[in-house]
């Protein structure tokens, strides 16, 4: 006999990394999940929380030093040492961000607005705060609050849920 | 698979997406609509043809396009099309089911 389907009902994203692609993962994956119907909880820690504090969230990197995966336009391996030249680091993002725009991918407060508007939560953990000596007023208008990790998992409840890491 | 919608015979897909954009009428939105529990008022129909605009002239269906084209913003259209707004609204309007991820 086969199981009756039982759709995901809540997805509950924790982002611990501030490069642009990892932060914009995390919100393609809330984003998606509010489209399609579904409760989302996004939650920014350690260099997450990059992603939405005011000062940096517009500005995020994608590593150009010990990314084997970076290549050039044209599929050539983008050789290391580059990577330590001036410039070479918003160089490639801005090219990431470029090539993200011609997708239609908003740039991240504009995301973080779409997620919000869709009715997904922003979330900002306290304990990375304090080590960054981040204040709530630091942090993008539109997070839903600032919480501890037991409060995290009091919002992760239900069976139909899923946490997902990033 | 065929199935009669406003006293016509439409192509659907498995999921309940016309396969030719051709065969919608405003009555076949309607009562698609209608199984979605909607009842179309002005400004659904503004999204719908904005959607259908979209997709005659062959570009990115997502929902940062609607609300870039000032057709109605994001909230509004998460109240216009309660649960999935895009996929819902692409449905309603007899185009394929969005690809898009964002």
């Amino acid at each position: 006999m086969e199981n009756e389907p039982s759709p995901l009902k809540k997805v509950c994203i924790v982002c611990s990394k501030g490069s642009l692609e990892d932060v914009y993962a995390a919100l393609v994956l809330t984003n998606g999940a509010v489209m399609e119907g579904m409760e989302a909880y996004l939650f920014f820690t350690f260099f997450g929380l990059d992603a939405i504090t005011k000062k940096q969230m517009n500005h995020l990197r994608t590593a150009t030093l010990g990314n084997p995966s970076l290549r050039m336009p044209g599929g050539v391996a983008f050789p290391s040492l580059l990577g330590f030249l001036p410039g070479v680091e918003s160089g490639v993002s801005f090219m990431m961000k470029k090539r993200m725009d011609e997708l239609d991918i908003p740039p991240v407060d504009e995301f973080l607005e779409m997620i919000t508007a869709g009715g997904g939560k922003i979330y900002a953990c306290k304990l990375a705060m304090d080590m960054f000596k981040l204040q709530k007023k630091d942090l993008w208008e539109g997070i839903s609050g600032v919480l501890t990790v037991g409060e995290f998992y009091e919002k992760s409840g239900g069976s139909s849920t899923q946490i997902i890491f990033v | 698979m065929e199935k009669i919608i406003a006293g016509k015979i439409i192509n659907m897909t498995e999921d309940g997406y016309l396969i030719k954009s051709s065969e919608w009428t405003i009555d076949v939105a309607r009562e698609l609509a209608h199984e979605e529990g909607l009842l179309l008022l002005p400004e659904h129909f503004r999204v719908i043809e904005f959607l259908r605009h979209l997709h005659t002239s062959n570009q990115n269906i997502t929902l940062r396009q609607i609300s870039k084209s000032n057709v109605a913003d994001i909230k509004t259209l998460y109240e216009l099309f309660p649960g999935a707004p895009l996929k819902k609204a692409a449905r309603i309007a007899g185009i394929p089911k969005p690809t898009s991820c964002v």
